[in-house]
């Protein structure tokens, strides 16, 4: 990386802020690897006391190696990383611009959206082969899996539609037409409400799954990419891109509860632009990925106040928990890599290099 | 009686749900712009401009089946002599009381003028006069294209970032050409650009189309760009197309060429498509079975800033829904990577400007580093200190 940086053409203003800090971190990070060769690795600082402690939380907690999957929009590929040795361990080329990605219930399986392909690719977990395709209607960038795994519901942007295919039948079985540029997809816990965003329409539709009609239109700030809901069905989070915010949603009453708002020391409001969203199993804390802002807000799901920005790769779009919701890992659409932030001390402890441009990030269950 | 009170029932069930029907209606008023283009590519098409309000409409209605609200754009063209008044009448008389106007100068001020008593509201999307946003200002129209400065500023930005500081200035023998040439000097001195020397290419006339014409052009601009002091990069200023999309490759001495030719700032470029432009350009393409111009996008702009306020006011009181425009809350998404929003002191909307080279875009500014106290939008263009608009 060092070297890299030495060779990259000079620019004759100052570059970018968020790199800088990164390279700074990795630094740090290279020198107390060399370090603690012999330590399991973990966070903490440098002192031998501290170093006990975290060998201690080692033993207590060890970190569980999941599987994670990373889309690369431009690198037409699917990286694989080891959550427990934080590293890519394979790269799967799949079809053209990989954006939305979902796992099925036991992990076997990996849907993506293959934008340029206008097609869902099926990408066998274990032996990280495409197996085969869904049929989705064109530029599918968004998807959302019901919760019995057999249904998934995908935003066709080019022709304002969701599209409905039956996942064992690879087959279409419907479409809901809604705003214009359907982007964001969210299913409630219990299946029955599905939601899309529209991001030129502006609106949160509320879809009932079992009429597929649309029960409720909420209009948010510009260009709404991205819904949550929490774990527990009672709020869906809705993240405005160019608007700037988050809009909390009552899904029973479907109605806006509130709306929040970041505001970053010396950054410039336009270049806040919030898209993931991830919630803690407990529904306490949210995390939302800021896009340019190069930033994660952390932020109390409870009182809805930000707790604090970290510092991530540059231009942060997704996210996602390994399932002991010790890290939470980032894809940095601009800096190709991704960054894992330890939850429990909410710190970046680590950047993983990636494919290009990467875009969606997921956790395999186990 | 029992008819009665079943109409008068009726009346009642149905009176809310007329009533909450909003019809915006909103008229195309446009100039007829020269096929004199020195690129055949840059022919305007017959549907210029009123495509993208078309466009605009049909995003809008689609939002609209959501709210009770419908959206129609109403074309009024005017060929050369047409007197822009009476098409105005016409359009306000058919009830549109938006106008997305693609007008001069002069024809935007007679319009302005005229729609004043009616309450009518105008976008301009293609005059691009600094002096509509200052001296000549109006309450009445909303400028949706940028300004001359505010697209030199935004060339300027990216030949400073690369350091290519010396300009050799050509400009047109046009009026216009001047008014372009002096926002460069403008931009050159706030970003630090020096111009070593100022040229004129003369217009003497004549068509563009030729079968032979490379090569006298080939010998022309050699001659037009040679003994010239040092130089990093070839300015042009040229609005009449006469000249500047015949400088790169030709001149004397080989330096990139920008400004008419070469690198060129504008608020839209068919390669566009970054920021989700992708699916923006695929719509329009699929629909009119054609590139999305300039003068298309700031159309498309303005409908969806109509169709924007009207959805978040529920109104289509011009009046209501131009405060809700200067107003905190709007911003509008265009495909920009950033929100756009007014200049409530000019009325003019802040947008990042494409530096593109006729196949692609090369850069867009703000340039990193150009910081600004408010938006770094504003380093682009004339700033709220310094501007002379006093609206009314």
């Amino acid at each position: 990386m060092q070297i890299e940086l030495k060779n990259a053409p000079s620019p004759p203003l100052p570059r970018c802020r968020g790199r800088g800090s990164r390279f700074g971190l990795s630094l740090l990070f290279a020198k107390r690897r060399s370090l603690a060769s012999p330590l399991p690795r973990s966070g903490g600082g440098t002192g031998r006391g501290l170093w006990v402690a975290a060998l201690l939380a080692t033993l207590i907690a060890p970190a569980h190696a999941y599987k994670a999957y990373v889309s690369n929009e431009k690198g037409n590929s699917i990286t694989v990383l080891d959550t427990e040795k934080l590293e890519a361990t394979a790269t799967v080329k799949v079809g053209r611009r990989p954006r939305g990605i979902a796992l099925n219930k036991d992990g076997s399986e990996l849907y993506i959206c293959a934008g340029d392909d206008d097609a869902i690719q099926v990408l066998d977990t274990k032996t990280l082969k495409v197996t085969g395709k869904l049929p989705s209607g064109p530029d599918p960038e968004l998807l959302a899996l019901s919760p019995d795994g057999d249904v998934i519901y995908v935003s066709n942007e080019n022709d304002n539609l969701v599209t409905l295919i039956d996942v064992k039948k690879k087959e279409m079985i419907g479409d809901i037409p809604v705003g214009v540029e359907p982007e964001g997809m969210a299913i409630s816990p219990d299946g029955k409400l599905l939601v899309n965003t529209s991001e030129t329409t502006n609106m949160a539709h509320l879809i009932d799954t079992k009429s597929k009609e649309i029960v409720a239109n909420i209009l948010v700030d510009g260009r709404p990419r991205f819904a949550e809901f929490k774990k527990d069905g009672s709020e869906l989070w809705v993240s405005s891109e160019v608007g700037g915010t988050v809009s909390v949603i009552d899904p029973t009453k479907r109605e806006l509860k509130q709306k929040i708002a970041f505001d970053i020391p010396a950054m410039s409001k336009e270049a806040i632009q919030p898209i993931g969203i991830s919630f803690t199993r407990d529904g306490k804390r949210a995390f939302v990925a800021l896009g340019p802002a190069n930033r994660v807000a952390v932020i109390d799901a409870e009182t809805k106040k930000v707790e604090k920005y970290l510092l991530v790769g540059q231009r942060v779009w997704h996210l996602a928990f390994t399932p002991d919701e010790k890290y939470l890992l980032t894809a940095n659409g601009v800096s190709n890599d991704v960054s894992v932030i330890d939850v429990a001390s909410l710190k970046v402890v680590k950047s993983i290099p990636v494919g290009a441009f990467p875009w969606g990030v997921v956790v395999a269950p186990q | 009686m029992k008819s009665l009170v079943a109409a008068f029932c009726f009346v009642l069930f149905a009176a809310p749900v007329a009533a909450e029907t909003v019809n915006v209606k909103v008229g195309v008023l446009r100039e007829t712009h020269a096929r004199e283009t020195l690129s055949i590519l840059d022919i305007p098409a017959a549907d210029d401009t009123l495509a993208g309000a078309l466009m605009g409409a049909a995003d809008n209605n689609t939002t609209g089946k959501f709210t009770n609200q419908t959206f129609e754009a109403i074309d009024a063209r005017l060929e050369d002599g047409d007197d822009v008044v009476a098409a105005l009448d016409a359009l306000l008389d058919k009830g549109a009381l938006f106008i997305i106007a693609d007008l001069s100068a002069e024809r935007l001020l007679a319009a302005s003028e005229r729609a004043k008593p009616k309450g009518a509201v105008l976008f301009n999307v293609s005059a691009t006069d600094d002096r509509l946003r200052e001296n000549d200002c109006r309450a009445n129209v909303i400028h949706v294209a940028p300004t001359r400065s505010m697209l030199t500023d935004g060339l300027a930005q990216y030949l400073i970032w690369k350091q290519w500081r010396r300009w050799l200035l050509i400009k047109g023998s046009h009026p216009k050409d001047e008014f372009l040439a002096q926002a460069f000097r403008n931009s050159a001195k706030k970003f630090g650009a020096k111009i070593v020397e100022e040229r004129v290419y003369e217009d003497t006339g004549g068509g563009r189309r030729s079968d032979s014409g490379s090569v006298q052009t080939q010998r022309q601009i050699p001659v037009l760009t040679q003994n010239a002091p040092a130089y990093d990069a070839l300015i042009a200023a040229d609005e009449s197309e006469v000249f500047g999309g015949y400088l790169p490759y030709r001149t004397w001495d080989p330096r990139p060429v920008a400004g008419s030719g070469g690198l060129m700032p504008t608020s839209w470029d068919p390669s566009h498509e970054q920021w989700g432009a992708l699916q923006l350009q695929n719509r329009f393409t699929k629909t009119f079975r054609r590139l999305m111009n300039a003068r298309d996008n700031a159309a498309w702009v303005a409908m969806r800033m109509i169709g924007e306020a009207a959805t978040r006011t529920g109104s289509n009181d011009p009046e209501k829904l131009r405060l809700y425009l200067l107003g905190a809350d709007f911003s509008i998404a265009a495909f920009k990577g950033v929100r756009l929003t007014l200049r409530p002191w000019n009325q003019q909307l802040r947008q990042p400007i494409l530096l593109s080279d006729g196949r692609m875009v090369v850069s867009v500014s703000p340039q990193e580093g150009f910081l600004h106290q408010t938006s770094e939008l504003d380093t682009l263009g004339v700033d709220q200190p310094e501007t002379k608009c006093k609206l009314n």
